[in-house]
């Protein structure tokens, strides 16, 4: 690609990422969450394969990809575990004071990042596979077109 | 033949008809007790302001723990059926 576009998709990656990570992190408060924070992340990888093309460590970076996505689905998993002394998916944390614990009431409040339980948690850990698993199959598919092309 | 097709299509229309003027209307549920538990709880008992949120991570985890298997298998897919082949490396 052009200099310009190589210019503008490198500086334009850290607003990107930032962007997908708050949208993670906010989850629990704003419209947002894993889903759609791991695809505004694995579009920024996507800017960057298609301006500055492949590079010869693509292929160990899919298996860092693959790694990613297989220790998100785990992480979310064992997640939805920790609340088994009551049932699967149970909410233990939430209200409880710990880590992500301030208790809510009904009703607007300004929103605070230190509430939701387990709920951000799961966000960050379904983001990181929705991430690597869009990464990784991108990356997937230009090293297949690579090696039929050489 | 044809008659019959056309008498066939004249009941589709004629159900179609009859279902659109007996629809219940849209935006007024007969029964909202559940839609009330959760806006009134869910802020509550999961703690997160997204009401979307706390009903998809928390009282529906089983949904979203079906996406995320169906993502995690769809690129495990793509990622087997793009594989480099063994004899080529």
């Amino acid at each position: 690609m052009s200099a310009i576009v190589k210019t503008v998709s490198a500086f334009m990656t850290v607003p990107m990422m930032i962007f997908g990570l708050y949208v993670i992190l906010h989850g629990h408060l704003t419209p947002g969450g894993g889903f759609p924070g791991g695809a505004v992340m694995a579009t920024a990888v996507a800017m960057l394969i298609a301006a500055f093309g492949l590079s010869q460590s693509d292929a160990r970076k899919k298996d860092a990809f693959s790694l990613f996505e297989s220790i998100g689905l785990l992480a979310f998993i064992a997640m939805a575990f920790v609340g088994l002394q009551s049932t699967f998916f149970a909410n233990v944390l939430a209200g409880h004071g710990w880590i992500f614990g301030s208790s809510v009431s009904y009703g607007p409040n300004p929103g605070y990042l230190e509430t939701g339980g387990v709920i951000p948690i799961m966000n960050f850990a379904v983001g990181i596979e929705v991430f690597a698993a869009l990464s990784a199959v991108m990356l997937a598919i230009m090293l297949h077109r690579r090696e039929k092309h050489d | 033949m044809k008659a019959l097709r056309h008498l066939t299509m004249a009941a589709f229309f004629c159900f179609l008809l009859a279902g659109a003027m007996y629809m219940h209307g849209v935006g007024t549920p007969e029964r909202t007790q559940m839609d009330d538990y959760f806006i009134k709880s869910s802020q509550e008992e999961t703690g997160a302001n997204n009401v979307v949120t706390g009903i998809l991570f928390d009282y529906r985890g089983f949904d979203t723990l079906g996406e995320a298997s169906v993502l995690f298998a769809a690129a495990s897919g793509v990622i087997l059926l793009f594989r480099r082949k063994r004899n080529e490396q």
